[in-house]
Order: structure tokens, then C-alpha cells, then sequence
């Protein structure tokens, strides 16, 4: 075996030089020729019949080349938005879609027109002169309201639930009567933004009579809205190339194939000409899809000794308008809801419910952070009414034995999760911080320490395990194709947008390979040359598309490997293959490079019967799932006079197994940490519930933390190989974000148990804080 | 009616038409082709549109075209000198202070602003001095390292951020 001389190694991205030199190609750098540039009429309202679209005005803006309603999409897509992908069985209710209003808008942002103009302000001026005439209606906006009947969010609707599913395993109802302490609380999962630094982006080019469709689209599936076009459109796949160049950040928000696509689309067949779109962050806002929007009503049961013994969970899901690509996935909470817990008894529900609000769908853990929100909270309650440590509660009832089988039978592949609350309670200095906060109290000073040991679930898909509800693979491919002179091109269906695969497939390949990281290249993103693939998100493309990388690239040496010993005139059994060199066992001056091989490979002369080239495809299709988990702790001190949570210190210990490039995962953690600390005391979409307008419009309602509100980052991690992969990794681009809400909000409480308050919401606000402090100093 | 705007942008003379209400922002992208300089929000809270007016970051979203009027403006095009980048840019690559990339520019405009009034900025002064800029990716902790080890080198290799010489271009 070869010594990994990059594997592991901190490289420094290759796709910056571009990126910090004003280099890169977004969607909107495109200028091409012929362009008509689009905007879109969307509805002020959450939910409403449209009565009337009046376009006089509108048409005779200056520059106007085309407005386009509903009627004029009728025949040119196909029924509803092809979205059926579900993680739940029980799918109450299959709702279509729509591709645009026609006679009833649903959510305040759904699209009603499309306006073609020659140049970018134009659009603008003739979309704000398009009149239309709205009869309002009740909205939907409270999600448990709207699971208890009145008014459904699509009128004529049986009810608003889109599905309604338990998972369960052990005996729940034996395990609360066994219990001496309940604990119970309400959790609410406030409704975020993703805000993708880059909004949405779309430039569609169809070629009339070829009935060719070019699509450059700022998404992490490229594959996916190829596919789906396709579905919608009739124009077959090989007709149709999707290219996501450089894409400005995901976080989920762009998973989804969104009407815009399928509109612009057909909206430069409609035209003859190619048609841009680029959306504002007010747009963005109202119109990308939202995140987490949900409510969990937890209750954990204990005995005296603080032994766990049952869990039992309703979570409910605003999934807004419609259900979305990934909507359900937000439901596969159940699968973690145990968390790092060896808890057998557990129930939970899921709810999925319609509202006149944007759809929600996955945001950065989709999920997870939900549910580790949700058990990190019941453990630290129960650590609080049982006074236990909570660090020692939680080692109490660890998962100790791995492979471990969840309440579910799920097996977690790998973990250590005490080794990790070890070291993250060391790096924090925990026991010092324990007295200094019993010295702080005496003083009125209110200093918190939070705990989060969290777990996640990543490498969608196994189709061993995810086709138990849906036919749905989640295979990832790679091509990697050496040329003549042993240079390298690494084609990948994954599609980044800011993770540096151009950085660690090419560590893999390269490493593999035994060639210089120079001599590699990777390809993403477009349909034209990548195999087909599912996309980023999920914390996937490593675990499977980077293993599908591996795999190609051992293939190459493998046939490689037949050349040299044809070429040295050796048996196979005799090649010894090290860092790129082919030598003869004994003889080590006999030998070839790869590159020269791979000369060979395109000329004559090899052996009898193979065929020349040196390309492999590999279809990684994991043999199961893989489980990061971590320990993080967070140390605030709160006023307790003016309710502001000032951040300390934030330790946060990870382990997503094998390590590719250091650095990139640990910006991974950063960033995905910031993204929870985010959500724990700062952001919180809000609708009116009389109009179901969206309150919170644009950036200044809507607090995105600076570099101010960042506290002291200590990042470390243990190591703990998955065994489902040929890498061994396990994924972290969501485990920071799994991680940080939680451990706010566990060190926000710690701070206020002296008051007797034993749960903050979230955003833990100064205003919320302080109402909180003065009522319980009532 | 459109108005006649003369700058100079990194160096280079520019002579448009443009219509009185076009964004500087979208001047620089659409009228010059300058398309490093990024849009992020609608309301100038992103900085992701941050360029170097006379010397000072300003976001070119606040700004119309015919403001800059005699201006000379730097880019992140402008920042690259001979094929070497800037050692904020070099920073950002050396640190990770980026990930999707597209706030960056931004960032590094707002890094050389604040370098260039104050070159060896505490941790506390950098957080303060980028807060108009939002970064979603990186949880800005690599972003301040870059611009203190930025600071470090250009410390050792003075050069005053978007200085340069003016190019007429005809």
C-alpha cells in the first residue's frame, strides 16, 4: 500500500486564485448575447384568488420584449413541479406544485408573471406596472392551528396535513411508567433564512428546431434540475445541459428545483431568445425556500440514578405552501432523535403541515439540528431537575458498544462519544469554570456553560437502507480518466459551492494515483461533461462521490499496474506499485512510471486483448450510513438586567472519521457553528398572520451575525474511521450547525438556572431574555 | 436622458452614457464588465459590492454611476499587480478566509480600506472594521486571521492598498 502523502494533508485550495481575484464565474457574470433579462409579478399576499392580470401598461413599458402569465405555460409543462421525493411513508395529501399562480396564490412570493425586458431595469419597471387584481383570503400561518381544521391553505384542500408518521421501537409506554422523573417541554424550532450569499441565479438559452435547452443555474444538482426539466418539458435529457459554474453558497437552499427554473426555461422558448434572471436578496428572501419552521413537543422519562428509559416526541413541520424536494427529509429527525443516547424506547411523530407561508425545505442538517436540539434540551432539563452534572448524565447513557443499534435498529457504524466530551470539557477547562461560575453568581453575575454531545447521520444514500420508503439510491459517480502524458481529469456528478472539492477529489486521485496534485483536475457541475450524480447537501459528497473517486482511481492503477508488468516483461504478482512508480519485486531499478504507462495505454502494444485508454467509472453505492458525532461547549455570560447573551468561548470537538485537508474541515466547523449560533440568538422569520405578508422583508429585519458577534473558537477532533466507506470519512459540513444551537441555549439556561428558569426559546434575545429573568423574579 | 460619466478604474480611463439612475454597482458589472465586484443584498447590508472610491471602501450599491464622476475607483481586479496577488488576497488563499467565495472580493476591499488607515489593527479593531461585510460560509474566524497575517506582510512590504498608476486608455 502506498504511503498517503496528501490524504490528510492541509493543501491549499485550488479553486481560490480565481475566487480572490475577482476571476470567478457566477451565473450573473454571464452576459450573453441576445439576452432578454426577467423579472417576476409575485403575489403581496399569503393567500388569495387572482381575479384579474392586467398587462396594458405593462406591455407598453419601455423595452418590454414579453409578459408571460399562467395560461402561457399550460401546454408547454407538464402537471405540477415533479417533487415527490419523500422520506416519510404516510403522504397524506400528494400536492402538486404549481409552476406559477393561475387562479389562486398560496404563499406571499409565489409567482403570478413573468416580465421579458432587454435590459435589467426594465423588467423591473414593467413587473411594477403589471396590475393585479387579488380577492384576499384567510392565510394559514399558525402550524399547530393549522393542524387542529379551519381554513386550508389551498382552498378546496381536505385538511392541512401533508403527512402524519411514527417511528417506534421498545416498550414507551413501559418505560414512563418504570419512570421516576418526567421531563416535558415545548421546543420551538423558529423559521430561518438560508441566505446563500448568492441568491438564485438562471440563464436558460433554448435552440428553437435543435429543441435544445442550455441552463446555467446557481445550484448544488445540477443533475437533478436537468432531470427534472426534462420530466417537465418533454426535451429529452441528451438535449438538455444544466451548468452550475461557481455557486455562492447552498446551505439547502439551492436543492430544490424551483419554478423559476422551469418558467425561464420556457420562457426563452417562448421568446426565441436566451433569458436571465438574477434575484434580488428582497426576492430571495420571500421566494427561496426556508428552514426548520417547526414545533417539538419532547418528553423524556429518568429513573432517580438518571438512568434514560424513554423518549417520546411530536414533531410538527411547517412544510409551507407545498411539500418541497427534500421538505420530508426534514421529517428524518426520527432517525437521531435518540441522539448519542443508548435510549430504546422512543417514540416519534411526525406531522408535516401545509400553510399559506414559502415552502421550507432542507437548511444546512435538515433535521438534525432539530432533533439534537430537541434531546440536548431534555437531557440538560432532566440534568437540572435531577441536579446532575450534565456532563455526567450524559456519559451515564452513552452508546458505549459500535456497531450500535438505534431504537430503530439503524446501526451507527463508529464512535467514541465520551472520548470526545473528554476532550472538549479538558479544552474548555470545565471543572475551573464550574467555580468560577459559583464565584460569579455570588456576585450577580450570571455565567453559563453549555454542552451539546451531538450525533449525526450522513453518505445519502445506501440504497440498502434509503429505498425502504422511496426508490431512491442516492448512488454517486466518478469518472477519472488519465491522459497520455499521465495527467488526470476527475469528472464528479457532486457539485460544490464552497466545500473545495476541486481541492480534496483531486488530494484523493492525486494521492491514489501517485501523481502531483498539479497534474489533476476536477470537473463538477455540468451535465455536458460529468456523470450523472445527486448534488451537495447532506454532508455527502465526500463519504460517496469522493469514494466513488477512490474507487476509479484504484481501478486505473489496477489496470495500470497489467501494462507495467507487460511492459517490464514481469508476472502481475511481481509489480510493486509506490507512489506513482511501477517496479519489479527485487529489482527496483526495473520500472515504469504511471505517466509512462499511461503512454503505453494510448499507443500499441499491450497486452493481448485489453483495450487502450486508462479510464474508470465507478457507481459508489455505500454499503451503509455514516455517523459524525462531537462534543461542543459554549460558554456565555448573560445580564441579567438588560437580558443580552454575550459569547464567551465556543470548544467544539469533532470526529467525521478520516481527515482529507484539515483546514477545510475546519472552516467547515466554523462556519456551520456561526450558522446555529446564528439561529440560536439572532434570526427569526416572521409572516403577519392577518395577510400572511412576510414581516421580515429584507436584511434590515433580519439580523445576520457579523464578525463582532463571533466569541473565541477552540476547534479540535478525535478520529474515528467510519467503516462504510473506502475513505473512512463521515461527513461535517452540517455537523457544526447539528451542534451550536443547542449548546447556546443549554449555556443560555445554565445561566439562568438561579432564577428557577429551566428552557429559553430561540432567538434567545436581549428582550426575551429579560422578560424571562423579571418574571421569574416574580 | 443619460448622463456622460468619466472614471478612472484601476488605472484605466472610462467614458460611459448612462442613465441617471444606474446603480455604481451595476455600472462597474454591465457597463465595464467588471463582474468580481459582487451584489449580495438590496439594502447595503452585505458589502459584498465593497470597491475603493478615492481611497475609501464604499458598497457601490449606495452609490449611483453619476457620483463617480471623476472618481478614481479600485476594483478587485485592480488589486493583482504583475501577475502577484495582493497580499490581502494572498492572505485570504493562505488562511482559508473563503469558501463559496462570493462575499470575498468584498471582504478584501473593506481589509485594504482598513489597512490602509490603520495597518496594524488589534483582533478587536479588524472585527469592527469589517462588520459591514456578511459572510455565510466561514463564521468570518479565518476571514480576521487573513487580515492580520495580511497586515504582518505588507508591514514588512509596505504598499499602500489600490495605489497605482493611472493608464489612459483610449
Amino acid at each position: 500500500m502506498a504511503v498517503s502523502t496528501l490524504i490528510g494533508a492541509k493543501i491549499q485550495r485550488r479553486e481560490d486564485p480565481r475566487l480572490v481575484s475577482g476571476r470567478a464565474r457566477y451565473v450573473d457574470d454571464l452576459q450573453p448575447t441576445r439576452v432578454l433579462h426577467a423579472a417576476f409579478v409575485r403575489s403581496p399576499y399569503g393567500h388569495a384568488k387572482i381575479k384579474r392580470i392586467e398587462l396594458t401598461k405593462a406591455v407598453k413599458s419601455p423595452g418590454v420584449a414579453a409578459i408571460y402569465t399562467a395560461r402561457d405555460f399550460e401546454k408547454l409543462l407538464n402537471g405540477a413541479i415533479p417533487v415527490t421525493v419523500s422520506f416519510v411513508p404516510d403522504k397524506k395529501q400528494a400536492i402538486g406544485w404549481a409552476y406559477i399562480a393561475k387562479d389562486e396564490a398560496r404563499y406571499n412570493g409565489e409567482v403570478v408573471a413573468v416580465v421579458l425586458a432587454n435590459e435589467r431595469y426594465q423588467a423591473a419597471d414593467a413587473a411594477a406596472l403589471v396590475d393585479v387584481e387579488y380577492e384576499p383570503l384567510t392565510p394559514v400561518t399558525d402550524l399547530e392551528a393549522a393542524t387542529k381544521g379551519g381554513p386550508t391553505a389551498h382552498t378546496g384542500g381536505p385538511d392541512n396535513i401533508a403527512w402524519d408518521y411514527t417511528a417506534a421501537g421498545g416498550d414507551v409506554k413501559a418505560a414512563f411508567a418504570e419512570a421516576d422523573v418526567v421531563v416535558k417541554q415545548r421546543i420551538i424550532q423558529q423559521r430561518l433564512f438560508p441566505i446563500a450569499m448568492e441568491g438564485r441565479a438562471v440563464v436558460a438559452d433554448f435552440v428553437p428546431v435543435e429543441n435544445k435547452l442550455t441552463m446555467w443555474t446557481s445550484t448544488q444538482v445540477p443533475h437533478w434540475v436537468r432531470l427534472c426539466l426534462t420530466l417537465a418539458t418533454g426535451i429529452p435529457e441528451s438535449n438538455i445541459r444544466v451548468i452550475a459554474p461557481d455557486v455562492g453558497g447552498g446551505f439547502g437552499s439551492k436543492i430544490h428545483i424551483y419554478p423559476e427554473e422551469y418558467l425561464l426555461a420556457m420562457a426563452s422558448k417562448l421568446s426565441g431568445q436566451p433569458v436571465k434572471w438574477v434575484e434580488g436578496r428582497t426576492e430571495n428572501l420571500a421566494a427561496t425556500h426556508h428552514g426548520r419552521a417547526q414545533i417539538f413537543d419532547v418528553e423524556l422519562g429518568a429513573k432517580k440514578d438518571g438512568t434514560l428509559l424513554g423518549y417520546k416526541v411530536t414533531q410538527y413541520v411547517d412544510s409551507g405552501a407545498y411539500v418541497s424536494v427534500f421538505s420530508s427529509f426534514m421529517a428524518s429527525a426520527y432517525v437521531v432523535a435518540a441522539g448519542a443516547y443508548d435510549l430504546k424506547n422512543v417514540e416519534f411523530r411526525t406531522v408535516g403541515v401545509l400553510t399559506n407561508t414559502t415552502p421550507t425545505d432542507a437548511y444546512r442538517g435538515a433535521g438534525r439540528p432539530e432533533a439534537t436540539h430537541a434531546i440536548e434540551r431534555a437531557v440538560d432539563m432532566m440534568a437540572q431537575k435531577l441536579n446532575m452534572d450534565p456532563a455526567e448524565l450524559r456519559r451515564k447513557n452513552f452508546s458505549k458498544q459500535f456497531p450500535h443499534a438505534n431504537y430503530l435498529g439503524i446501526s451507527y457504524d463508529s464512535g467514541d462519544y465520551d472520548k470526545a466530551l473528554t476532550r472538549a470539557l479538558e479544552k474548555v477547562g470545565y471543572s475551573d469554570l464550574r467555580k468560577q461560575q459559583e464565584e460569579l453568581r455570588k456576585k450577580g453575575r450570571y455565567l453559563g456553560i453549555g454542552l451539546s454531545t451531538w450525533i449525526e447521520v450522513c453518505g445519502f444514500g445506501p440504497t440498502a437502507i434509503t429505498t425502504v420508503h422511496e426508490p431512491l439510491g442516492l448512488v454517486e459517480t466518478a469518472v477519472v480518466r488519465m491522459h497520455p502524458t499521465g495527467s488526470v481529469s476527475v469528472y464528479t456528478g457532486t457539485s460544490p459551492h464552497g466545500q473545495g472539492h476541486d481541492t480534496t477529489f483531486a488530494q484523493i486521485a492525486a494521492d491514489t494515483l501517485g501523481v502531483p496534485i498539479d497534474a489533476v483536475e476536477v470537473h463538477h457541475g455540468d451535465t455536458g461533461d460529468t456523470p450523472f450524480g445527486y448534488g451537495t447537501y447532506g454532508s455527502r459528497s465526500l463519504h460517496v462521490g469522493g469514494s466513488a473517486v477512490l474507487m476509479s482511481s484504484r481501478k486505473i492503477v489496477d489496470k495500470a499496474k497489467k501494462i507495467a508488468a507487460h511492459m517490464l516483461e514481469a508476472s502481475e504478482e511481481d509489480i510493486v506499485f509506490d507512489q506513482g512508480r511501477f517496479s519489479v519485486k527485487g529489482s527496483p531499478d526495473k520500472a515504469k512510471t504511471i505517466g509512462e504507462v499511461a503512454f503505453k495505454a494510448h499507443l500499441t502494444g499491450l497486452p493481448e486483448g485489453m483495450e487502450n485508454g486508462l479510464e474508470a467509472v465507478t457507481y459508489y453505492d455505500p454499503p451503509d450510513l455514516s455517523w459524525p458525532f462531537g462534543a461542543h461547549v459554549c460558554v456565555v455570560e448573560v445580564d441579567a438586567e438588560t437580558g443580552n447573551v454575550r459569547l464567551q468561548k465556543y470548544v467544539a470537538v469533532d470526529d467525521c472519521g478520516n481527515v482529507i485537508n484539515p483546514m477545510i474541515v475546519e472552516g467547515q466547523v466554523h462556519g456551520g457553528v456561526v450558522q446555529g449560533i446564528a439561529q440560536a440568538l439572532y434570526e427569526e422569520v416572521l409572516y403577519d398572520p392577518d395577510s400572511g405578508a412576510l414581516k421580515t422583508g429584507t436584511l434590515l429585519d433580519y439580523m445576520i451575525p457579523t464578525a463582532n458577534e463571533i466569541p473565541e473558537f477552540i476547534t479540535d477532533r478525535t478520529v474515528t474511521p467510519s467503516t462504510t466507506n473506502p475513505l473512512g470519512v463521515k461527513g461535517i459540513g452540517e455537523a457544526g450547525t447539528i451542534a451550536s444551537s443547542v449548546a447556546v441555549i443549554n449555556a443560555v439556561v445554565d445561566a439562568l438556572s438561579p432564577f428557577g428558569i429551566d428552557h429559553v426559546d430561540m432567538p434567545a434575545s436581549p428582550d426575551r431574555v429579560w422578560a424571562q429573568i423579571k418574571e421569574a423574579r416574580q | 436622458m443619460k448622463h456622460k460619466v468619466s472614471t478612472t478604474v484601476n488605472g484605466h480611463r472610462y467614458e460611459r452614457e448612462v442613465e441617471p439612475r444606474l446603480l455604481l454597482v451595476h455600472y462597474l458589472r454591465d457597463n465595464l464588465g467588471l463582474t468580481g465586484t459582487h451584489i449580495g443584498c438590496d439594502t447595503s447590508q452585505c458589502g459584498a459590492c465593497t470597491i475603493l472610491v478615492d481611497g475609501k471602501a464604499v458598497k457601490s450599491c449606495t452609490m449611483f454611476a453619476v457620483q463617480a464622476e471623476g472618481k478614481d475607483l479600485t476594483t478587485i481586479e485592480g488589486m493583482a499587480k504583475d501577475g502577484q496577488l495582493h497580499p490581502i488576497q494572498q492572505a485570504f488563499w493562505d488562511e482559508h478566509g473563503l469558501q463559496c467565495g462570493y462575499c470575498t472580493p468584498g471582504f478584501i476591499m473593506a481589509a485594504a480600506y482598513l489597512l490602509s488607515v490603520n495597518p496594524n489593527p488589534t483582533e478587536d479593531e479588524i472585527r469592527r472594521g469589517l462588520e459591514g461585510n456578511l459572510c455565510r460560509c466561514t463564521g468570518y474566524v479565518n476571514i480576521i486571521k487573513a487580515v492580520k497575517t495580511a497586515a504582518k506582510t505588507m508591514g514588512a512590504a509596505p504598499s499602500k492598498a489600490g495605489e497605482r498608476a493611472t493608464v489612459q486608455r483610449s
